[in-house]
């Protein structure tokens, strides 16, 4: 029974076609007026200038998998640095001959993480995997089953500790730092007092002195003879610490949700936790996807800084193959190879944020 | 009181289903609610208007405890609204409300929407709230948007899909708080329609509106409020035809 709606009495026709081709798209964007143009033409020269001797240093005159010696009277660049110590870049301290171990948990690892993008993978049988996976992986790092040699958490270094340290600090601090919000938003004195303090206090101070209380200070509190993994201090650090951050994001994502859905999920008789978990949530956290992204984008390029504790990151154990006598000078292209390695995780990273809000926007 | 026992449309016997004694309000300083007392009875519909900044929509929020009242008592269905949130859920079963922006989750279709009371409140397998909510649209005419989202309708539709989300939860009171001020002229209509049809099967109504056409027609009485006060309460034959107080006149002759 809706309203009856009128026909219109006109002609509804098409919209006219703008400037067709590569021609009318370079006239209309770059060459419309004389100061566009003028732009334009400078631009074309600087990246004339730059770009040919870059090219030739990168690509033509590079070597890229001999030993040291053969870099020494190259102009080009020596992409060599990375392939030759490839093994203690990716694997760091793991014990040679050993290596497939941390090989088989990271790639378990990332496949795992492709898996759980797809939404249509999002039953329980993915926390069994999860749990299956986690469980494989600790095994095949640390040792002791199957005639594997123990590797101590000491030894764990490289790309492993760096995608673990990065991955397990996202996964526990994002819900975390949702709980901290929902209670800095609390009307308990006690509860939104306990999450401020928190909040500020984590935020009022750098990561890396975070780690460096973990790891130094923490120990002076603790009973002789107690002690607890490194690794696992420089993660709960990681883990706090991106929980701060995320909580505030979403405390901002909360308040842009209207009044009217609390009282509407109050008035059908839903409880707090329902009313969060069913209403509001799903909508704070959608709005708040961009922000969120970022802040783990930086829990992730922060493990480098794990580096002050002992621990040997990606970052560091890449630093360590320019100390080598063999290898010193060629910093230039260790540094952009690692460049690239973080650009590429972070893009992928991002991309799929961009096609996460592309798909929870269909409906509204 | 008096004046409203005998208003009712069952025996005053009959133990009335919201009864607010006393009731005051303040919103920090200011005394938005004065000395109220009404009792509504089951399958009574009451219309209640003033002008903005009356106090009518503060009263009905009181009554499913949307608002904290710091004086009286209101005592729903047995239950009494206090700070004990078992009870305020417990009476937030038994009253539904309508809002005058509709406050539909955006994020869930229009059947999800029906049925996310039923499910997680009254605990109802969801192949039954599914066909229970389809019944409930089919009586607001609006079942083929089922799965559709709130964003794709008109403010008509989205508030009879608010009626049916309400109605889901089988409550016995509605309260409607100016359900078509937010409207199109031509929308108003349909919405109306809904709540006429509503009020004829019996349900128990308490309806805030500046819609007299909708009193005369459906309503057991008019209330007037200013300035946080019920200041008189009639039929509405008596209440449009032979208003008692100046206050009531000066508003009458403003929208009539």
């Amino acid at each position: 029974m809706n309203a009856p709606q009128a026909t219109p009495s006109r002609e509804f026709l098409k919209p006219p076609v703008t400037e067709v081709g590569v021609l009318g798209w370079l006239h209309s964007n770059l060459f419309n007026t004389w100061y566009n143009s003028l732009l334009t033409v400078v631009f074309l020269l600087v990246l004339w200038q730059l770009v040919p001797p870059l090219f030739s240093w990168a690509f033509i005159n590079s070597v890229w998998n001999s030993p040291a010696e053969a870099c020494r009277d190259i102009e080009g660049a020596c992409w060599s640095v990375i392939p030759q110590n490839i093994s203690f870049i990716v694997f760091g301290f793991f014990p040679d001959g050993h290596q497939w171990r941390p090989g088989i948990a990271m790639l378990l690892l990332i496949g795992l993480v492709i898996f759980s993008k797809d939404s249509k993978h999002w039953k329980k049988s993915l926390g069994v995997y999860w749990l299956v996976g986690l469980i494989t992986m600790g095994v095949l790092m640390y040792g002791g089953l199957f005639g594997m040699q123990v590797v101590d958490t000491d030894q764990w270094s490289g790309l492993p500790l760096t995608f673990m340290l990065a991955l397990f600090g996202m996964v526990a601090g994002y819900p975390l730092g949702v709980l901290l919000a929902l209670g800095r938003r609390s009307r308990m004195p006690a509860i939104k007092t306990l999450c401020v303090v928190y909040i500020e206090m984590i935020r009022g101070v750098p990561l890396i002195s975070l780690l460096f209380m973990s790891s130094v200070m923490f120990p002076l509190f603790l009973p002789e003879g107690v002690s607890f993994d490194k690794v696992l201090r420089a993660q709960a650090a990681i883990i706090l610490f991106t929980a701060a951050y995320i909580a505030e994001v979403v405390r901002g994502g909360l308040q842009a949700i209207p009044r009217g859905q609390f009282e509407a999920a109050d008035s059908l008789g839903l409880s707090y936790s329902q009313t969060m978990r069913l209403v509001i949530l799903p909508q704070a956290l959608k709005i708040v996807i961009p922000p969120s992204l970022g802040i783990l984008l930086s829990a992730f390029k922060d493990t480098s800084l794990v580096v002050i504790i002992a621990l040997y990151d990606v970052l560091k154990t890449t630093k360590v193959t320019l100390s080598n006598p063999k290898w010193t000078g060629f910093s230039t292209e260790a540094y952009i190879f690692l460049a690239l390695f973080y650009f590429i995780c972070c893009y992928a990273m991002s991309s799929y944020s961009r096609k996460l809000e592309k798909a929870l926007h269909t409906g509204h | 009181m008096n004046e409203s026992e005998k208003m009712t449309a069952t025996s005053p016997s009959e133990k009335p289903i919201i009864e607010v004694t006393g009731m005051h309000k303040w919103f920090g300083d200011f005394h938005v609610l004065s000395d109220i007392n009404l009792q509504v009875h089951l399958k009574e519909r009451i219309v209640i208007c003033g002008p903005s900044g009356s106090g009518k929509s503060t009263l009905i929020r009181c009554i499913n405890r949307l608002e904290e009242h710091q004086r009286g008592q209101i005592i729903i269905n047995g239950t009494e609204l206090t700070n004990d949130i078992k009870n305020i859920e417990k009476v937030r079963t038994e009253v539904g409300m309508v809002f005058q922006h509709f406050n539909l989750f955006p994020h869930l279709s229009i059947l999800d929407n029906l049925t996310l009371g039923p499910i997680w409140v009254r605990k109802m397998p969801k192949k039954e709230a599914d066909e229970m909510a389809m019944m409930y649209l089919e009586k607001v005419h609006i079942a083929e948007q089922a799965l559709k989202f709130p964003g794709q309708l008109s403010g008509g539709q989205q508030q009879r899909v608010a009626i049916a989300r309400s109605l889901c939860m089988k409550p016995k009171v509605m309260l409607f708080d100016e359900p078509t001020s937010a409207l199109d002229p031509e929308m108003i209509k349909e919405v109306l329609d809904v709540m006429i049809e509503l009020a004829e099967e019996g349900m128990t109504m308490l309806v805030v509106t500046h819609e007299m056409g909708f009193a005369k027609s459906v309503a057991d009485r008019v209330m007037f409020m200013d300035f946080g006060e019920i200041v008189e309460q009639n039929t509405p034959q008596e209440f449009f035809d032979n208003p008692q107080h100046e206050r009531t006149k000066l508003f009458l002759s403003q929208i009539l």
